[in-house]
């Protein structure tokens, strides 16, 4: 249990300080670097109580897609570090109010769930042994079944989402010559090329 | 303290024992690896190939190797230093310790963990960070384009790569990998009900890789060598290893998912008496000179054509086959584990 106890510091203690260094640090690539470390963190978290197929699909999904396209998108952006600088004060209020509205909602997912342990018990699907199913099956045996309309409805979210950001970027300008691929393996060798008989001298 | 030995300070030297019995074979095996795509190459293209160093030119990789040893590491005055330095290391340590869960027998593996095919994927979606991380802190024109190119590919290649290992995740019933190969002992290897599905896991992992045809983001002709252009030395050594490493790791999961891994190709006398390990080699050593005849025979794909036949092709096909898949198993009554 010591060597347990001890992973988890040392994970929990990264995640903490590369979630501080994200909102900190003063280059935005390096922000998306120690989130992405964060992630990975938070996946060993996941690890060390069992659930490894959370684990690996928040590697997978976060830090293998996710990150991916916002560093893409971040690596372009040309920055102005001291103009970006300027507003802080500015937004701080804003900031200041989210952060503690986010502390109060965690203070108060442990503070009921310390005071009234009953609440705990509330959870209508109980969560199998480990040894019995393995937590990939557990989860799959109620998201597909008892949360399918959720599980659905959020599936149709984010197409939605996508089909709307396809359109709002989407531009069609004229004259851009494509590839068409059909139409190149269709043509024939009729209508391509033609064998003329030329005559000395004369030319076409 | 004879309690701390044995609980800890054991089966951690087991465990580095087991590492280094993986690692350093895999090294030699890249070694090896350059070596013999430069003499297929060269044979595929009527030349000599490497034949100075040592008999037949066996030693070429070492002396290369000891080469970039014993040169200096440049660090661009406007690089980023750090993740210049780090990117390098982080490839090539993904592409080691993605080997922890391939088995290479029935029961010879470090870690046989319950999620090893997510697990698997994870880290080969890890590899486009070592790619991105060089082409940014170079901070430098061609390595930069690389880095673009290279994001967009390997996203875009990892989802029909997914729904591939999906295909064969529903005929399997498991994410444990060496379940995966158990569930071809007893029927016939993937490749043959999944066939279309082995094609385009092929040609994805080529361009996971950043292999011929698919090497947009080093494309010599455009790009000099995209990210490694400020790269020599031992850094430069690092991509190069992480790289051939991990064409050896595509290809031993190729090998697992549809060639039955250490499964002999007959279960009777002759097939059975050669140990699990040598099959599992044969079978990726066949992957890998496909990997390189490839190299040799086809020409580099243009970007718009690359990111067309990902989206447009095998990601509505791998799509279409996960159904397919799906409604046969349910119909003919064939789930496994249910």
């Amino acid at each position: 249990m010591i060597i347990q106890g001890l992973t988890f510091y040392v994970f929990a203690t990264i995640a903490v300080a590369a979630g501080v260094m994200v909102v900190s640090a003063r280059n935005p690539v390096h922000s998306v670097l120690f989130l992405i470390l964060t992630f990975f963190t938070t996946a060993a978290l996941f690890i060390l109580i069992g659930a490894e197929f959370l684990a690996m699909v928040l590697v997978v999904v976060y830090v293998g897609a996710v990150a991916v396209l916002f560093m893409f998108v971040v690596m372009m952006l040309d920055i102005n570090f001291v103009e970006m600088r300027e507003g802080f004060l500015q937004y701080m209020p804003i900031g200041v109010l989210v952060g503690i509205i986010l502390l109060v909602e965690l203070l108060m997912v442990l503070g009921t769930a310390s005071m009234s342990p009953e609440v705990l018990a509330t959870g209508t699907e109980p969560i199998p042994d480990l040894t019995q199913r393995q937590n990939t099956a557990a989860i799959g045996d109620v998201i597909y079944t008892k949360y399918i309309y959720l599980f659905q409805a959020a599936g149709m979210i984010l197409l939605t989402a996508m089909v709307g950001a396809i359109v709002l970027t989407l531009r069609q300008r004229p004259g851009v010559r494509k590839q068409n691929i059909g139409k190149q393996v269709s043509r024939r060798r009729e209508d391509s090329v033609e064998l003329k008989k030329v005559q000395p001298g004369q030319g076409i | 303290m004879a309690e701390f030995w044995s609980i800890y300070m054991l089966p951690g030297i087991i465990i580095l024992a087991q590492i280094l019995a993986i690692v350093v074979p895999l090294l030699l095996c890249v070694a090896m690896l350059t070596y013999a795509e430069r003499k297929i190459m060269a044979a595929m293209q009527l030349r000599m190939g490497p034949n100075v160093v040592g008999p037949f030119g066996l030693l070429q990789a070492f002396a290369d190797g000891a080469k970039l040893f014993f040169k200096e590491t440049i660090l661009p005055t406007s690089s980023n230093k750090i993740i210049f330095l780090i990117a390098p290391m982080l490839t090539f340590f993904l592409s080691m310790v993605a080997w922890a869960v391939i088995p290479f027998d029935e029961g010879m593996v470090v870690s046989d963990i319950n999620v090893g095919i997510l697990y698997l994927f994870a880290i080969s979606s890890l590899g486009v960070y070592g790619i991105v991380m060089a082409g940014w802190a170079s901070n430098s024109k061609y390595p930069f384009l690389s880095a673009l190119r290279s994001a967009a590919q390997m996203v875009s290649y990892e989802v029909s790569i997914g729904f591939v290992i999906i295909t064969v995740l529903l005929c399997v019933g498991s994410l444990n990998v060496s379940d995966v190969v158990q569930a071809q002992a007893d029927g016939v290897w993937f490749f043959i009900p999944l066939f279309p599905m082995f094609i385009i896991f092929f040609i994805s992992a080529l361009a996971e890789t950043n292999r011929h045809p698919f090497d947009l983001p080093e494309a010599e002709a455009e790009l000099v060598a995209g990210y490694q252009v400020e790269y020599s030395s031992m850094t430069f050594a690092l991509f190069f290893l992480g790289e051939y490493a991990n064409m050896i790791l595509m290809s031993a999961l190729t090998a697992i998912l549809f060639l039955g891994g250490w499964l002999p190709p007959f279960d009777i006398a002759p097939f059975n008496w050669i140990p699990g390990p040598i099959w599992f080699f044969l079978k990726i050593a066949f992957l890998l000179f496909v990997f390189v005849w490839v190299r040799a025979t086809l020409p580099r794909y243009r970007y718009d054509q690359l990111m067309r036949l990902g989206w447009k092709v095998f990601l509505p096909f791998s799509l279409f086959w996960v159904a397919l898949t799906a409604g046969v198993l349910v119909a003919f009554d064939m789930v496994p584990n249910s």
